[in-house]
């Protein structure tokens, strides 16, 4: 199968022959496109972590030390704001502009021109929010999910800034997901049905279908902000007759798929590497495509869980809490088929396995607190508490950032040519797994005990956990670095040159090029069989 | 392998209960919901703690058999990959008990959410505003009306005092409530959103500007229950406290008629300073107080503000102005921003004293006096 792909190492008539900032400013190749993508998301992981700093070392203790409540505020919305949009979903777009066309055996993306755009939107719409905090008044400090009225009526000027900056998001996650789908559903090599992709297409698919859904909703929420602020409107303004808990029930419409768009790729991206690793096929494929798919549809009856405090009727919140419950069955198969495929295996564990191993187990602590969550008598507690974010940073941090760091492993040989010094690679993964749980698992006590969240001050009785998760922060944050350390050593091309499939239980077209994956694969079809 | 498995295995074990040990010498090391003082907040806890135990037994199983795949079938130990990869009859066994599990978790968790939104036949109603930033209780049918702020001193916030024991979780004036009585809170918000919690009691709900929401409590034991505001509502969002006092039904009487003795009083006191003619001295005195106590937080105590969205006072437009705009301004808000209409919080004479400090500090001295019944006037 290999020798389809002749030797087109170099630059050929496909290409403008640009070089230096001209070609990637230009090129239209999803293999430059999906690199820039996850060089952006990886800037924007340091910024976000900075902030994250900021917030750590303020509340390091009881009292204010370094920074004031408004630029606290400040910090934590950016920070979240950030990470969303600014490290996992760039990070996974990347990924799948680089891998999507090498696992389906198809030579580029369906729309070029387009993933280019999709790609440089991204810059500017992050320069224009990150700008807003040098602005008069501070950027936006109403928190990642920006309720109204405190983000229109109450907000600071640059909150239009906000708003354009998401709409330009939103822009470049719509183009990239219509660019997906259409490749996934047009440019498969012959011969590779639906339901012979592999899972990381299949969820990336099920995704895509999810960010067309409900990024359209997001931009009209953001919108209706706007027209409340300038032109006189009163959608979220109960004085002038509108409704400030409309205003959630739109956001969460997005909000709830959104973060299924942030752990389905995620879910793929293990789902290729632990078969990999314990030299097995995949447990239950279909079901785990069904599975995928369930909780997909799922997530767009589950949203009003976010808010069991605003004061639904008694009926709305025991729709939203049984099927927030049912939710939790087609997450748990996934879990149980994942653990099926390491049974009886025959593992080994290079660093993509350690931390596809970690997300595992860690996710499914994260999805444990979250079916504790969607019992809505108890979530009168939990709600707007540390117990919250210890939940969503559990799903989040070693569920879509370990599943970002794996899926980085697994095929950075493949990009670069080049293999990623294993031990460096160990050190990094045992120190992100206990820094990431010192930091995360006393906030379940302390989110119990009653710390509500957002604050940047707090009561005694929550110092000694607060500094233990501030010191967790800070090595995991400073961990990163050796991360950097370590990509930049395979880009520089210094370790051992890669073969073409490293690794020996790996299965799937893109161990069919060379290492690194030539510009231009896959000009004929591969046969797959 | 397996005996260095052990080996670990008793050394974790020690590390254990080590850590537990010093747990329980740290007694403020609180990891768990308190389960409160309440019917509601029993059976929060009680779901809470069924929950969880599913949660560690799911755990256990799934955590158990992959560690056990983890330790035995590993390439170096010369463990031969299966292969299998299908079985519908599995997925359907981890499809159907979990379901099952959670079929059977929805009763009880259906029960406790009709039993929170039963707020029927009160025996007290009172209604609680979120305001930015402090609380408001009005007691319905009785007359009494009041805010309640947070107490800690500013130093201890900014670490130039030693901090107290409820540090951050005091305020000026309790809401004081009786045990053994059904009682409904109506909560609202005068500006963003806020939400009403108290752990003990296992209340939250949100304040939202517009809308009345219900909650209630029936609390089974005297004391005094803290709690905090849990919705962010801006610059000062974690320094807004609850506190909650729960007496005996005498005890609350006695209360009620003092704080309606105290209330009339003050009234009568307002009334008479509103006849009163004050001279600059006492009104910027007084202003000083009432600026201190409702303004300085977003206009700082140097009144330059953090603009823009909490406008500077010195040297503005609207000090340097016409004094009844500047009153109107006080009394009435401006709508659209964060100034709110103070009319309900303050007295002819409270706001005619802090207009004039407005206008006299900061090095503005421009000698202008507010008099009560000016402000009168433009109510
Ligand atoms: C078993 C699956 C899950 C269940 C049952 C679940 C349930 C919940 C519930 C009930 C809440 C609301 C808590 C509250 O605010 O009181 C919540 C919050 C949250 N969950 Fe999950 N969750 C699950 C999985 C996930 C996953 C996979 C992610 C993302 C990767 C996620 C991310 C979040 C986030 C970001 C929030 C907090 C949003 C905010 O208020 O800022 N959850 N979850
Ligand atoms: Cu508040």
């Amino acid at each position: 199968m290999s020798d389809t792909i002749t030797s087109s190492d170099t630059l050929d008539h496909h290409e403008p022959h640009a070089k230096g900032l001209g070609r990637w400013l230009f090129t239209t190749n999803h293999k430059d496109i999906g690199t820039l993508y996850l060089i952006f998301s990886f800037v924007m992981l340091f910024i976000g972590g900075g902030m994250a700093f900021v917030i750590r070392a303020e509340l390091f203790q009881p009292g204010l030390q370094f920074i004031q409540p408004e630029f606290f505020n400040q910090m934590t919305t950016m920070h979240g704001l950030i990470m969303v949009f600014g490290v996992v979903m760039p990070a996974f777009v990347g990924l799948a502009n680089w891998m999507v066309p090498l696992m389906i055996g198809a030579p580029d993306m369906a729309l070029p021109r387009m993933n280019n755009w999709s790609f440089w939107i991204m810059p500017f719409a992050f320069t224009m929010l990150l700008s807003s905090l040098f602005m008069d008044g501070g950027g936006p400090n109403f928190g990642w999910t920006f309720y109204a009225p405190l983000s229109t009526t109450y907000a600071p000027p640059s909150t239009t800034f906000f708003i354009f900056g998401v709409h330009l998001m939103g822009l470049s996650s719509i183009m990239g997901a219509i660019n997906i789908i259409t490749t996934v559903l047009n440019m498969r090599a012959p011969g590779m049905t639906l339901m012979k992709m592999p899972m990381f297409v299949w969820t990336w698919l099920i995704t895509a279908f999810l960010l067309i859904a409900v990024m359209p909703v997001l931009a009209g929420c953001v919108t209706m902000m706007l027209m409340d602020i300038h032109f006189g409107t009163s959608f979220f303004n109960a004085a002038g007759g509108g409704d400030p808990v409309m205003f959630q029930h739109v956001f969460w419409f997005f909000g709830h798929p959104e973060v299924y768009i942030m752990i389905l790729p995620a879910f793929g991206v293990v789902s290729q590497i632990i078969p990999a690793f314990a030299r097995k096929k995949l447990f239950g494929y279909h079901s785990m495509v069904y599975a995928t798919a369930s909780i997909a549809i799922l997530s767009f009856i589950v949203w009003a869980h976010h808010m069991f405090t605003v004061g639904l009727p008694a009926a709305a919140e025991l729709f939203f809490m049984y099927s927030t419950m049912l939710i939790a069955v087609p997450t748990g198969v996934k879990v149980f088929n994942w653990v099926s495929t390491m049974f009886k295996g025959s593992m080994t564990f290079e660093a993509p396995m350690l931390f596809s191993v970690a997300f595992v187990v860690l996710f499914t602590i994260g999805g444990l607190s979250g079916l504790m969550l969607s019992i809505a008598p108890a979530d009168f507690q939990y709600h707007d508490t540390y117990f919250v974010v210890a939940h969503f940073h559990y799903v989040l941090v070693p569920g879509a950032i370990f599943g970002i760091i794996a899926a980085t492993y697994f095929w950075i040989p493949k990009w670069s040519g080049y293999m990623y010094n294993e031990g460096l690679a160990k050190v990094h993964f045992w120190l992100s797994f206990i820094g990431l749980n010192l930091t995360f698992f006393p906030m379940h006590f302390l989110g119990l005990a009653g710390m509500p969240r957002r604050i940047p001050d707090y009561a005694l009785q929550f110092a000694d956990f607060n500094m233990i998760t501030s010191l967790g922060a800070f090595l995991f944050g400073t961990t990163q670095l050796l991360f950097l350390y370590i990509v930049i050593q395979c880009a520089r091309g210094k370790g051992e040159p890669a073969p073409q499939k490293p690794w020996e239980g790996a299965e799937g077209l893109e161990w069919t090029v060379p290492s690194p994956a030539p510009l231009h694969t896959f000009e004929q079809p591969p046969k797959v069989d | 392998m397996l005996s260095a498995f052990v080996r670990v295995t008793k050394q974790l074990a020690v590390i254990a209960s080590l850590l537990l040990m010093s747990w329980a010498v740290h007694a403020e090391w609180e990891v768990n919901m308190p389960k409160g003082i309440t019917p509601i907040s029993e059976t929060v806890y009680d779901l809470h703690m069924i929950i969880f135990y599913i949660c560690v037994v799911i755990a256990v199983i799934v955590f158990g058999g992959m560690f056990w795949s983890i330790i035995h079938h590993r390439k170096s130990k010369g463990h031969q990959p299966a292969n299998f990869h299908e079985s519908t009859t599995v997925e359907i066994i981890w499809t159907a008990i979990p379901l099952l599990i959670l079929v059977v978790m929805a009763i009880p968790a259906t029960q406790g959410v009709f039993a929170m939104y039963n707020s029927d036949d009160s025996d007290i109603d009172i209604q609680v505003t979120g305001y930015q930033w402090k609380w408001r209780y009005q007691f319905i049918g009785e007359d009494i009306d009041y805010f309640s702020v947070l107490a800690t001193p500013r130093d201890q916030i900014n670490n130039q005092a030693t901090k107290g024991e409820h540090y951050l979780l005091e305020v000026d004036e309790p809401l004081v409530v009786p045990i053994h009585k059904k009682i409904r809170f109506l909560l609202t918000s005068n500006d963003v959103i806020h939400a009403w919690w108290v752990p003990e009691l296992a209340v939250k709900k949100d304040a939202i500007p517009g809308f009345i929401n219900e909650s209630w409590t029936y609390i089974k034991e005297p004391g005094t229950y803290r709690g905090q505001c849990a919705e962010l509502c801006g610059k000062d969002h974690g320094f807004m406290p609850i506190v909650v006092k729960a007496v005996e039904e005498s005890e609350y009487q006695d209360w009620l008629n003092e704080k309606k003795e105290q209330r009339r009083l003050e009234l009568a006191k307002a009334a008479a300073e509103a006849e009163q003619t004050w001279d600059l001295n006492e009104l910027v005195t007084k202003g000083q107080q009432v600026y201190e106590k409702n303004c300085q937080a977003c206009h700082q105590p140097t009144g330059e503000g953090l603009p823009p969205v909490f406008p500077a006072l010195k040297g503005s437009a609207i000090i340097k102005g016409d004094i009844a705009e500047h009153i109107r301004v006080v009394l009435h808000g401006r709508t659209g921003t964060a100034m709110a209409s103070y009319a309900a919080q303050l007295s002819d004479s409270e706001i005619a004293s802090v207009v004039t400090y407005e206008r006299n500090a900061w090095g503005q001295n421009s000698g202008d006096t507010v008099q009560p019944s000016d402000v009168a006037e433009l109510r």
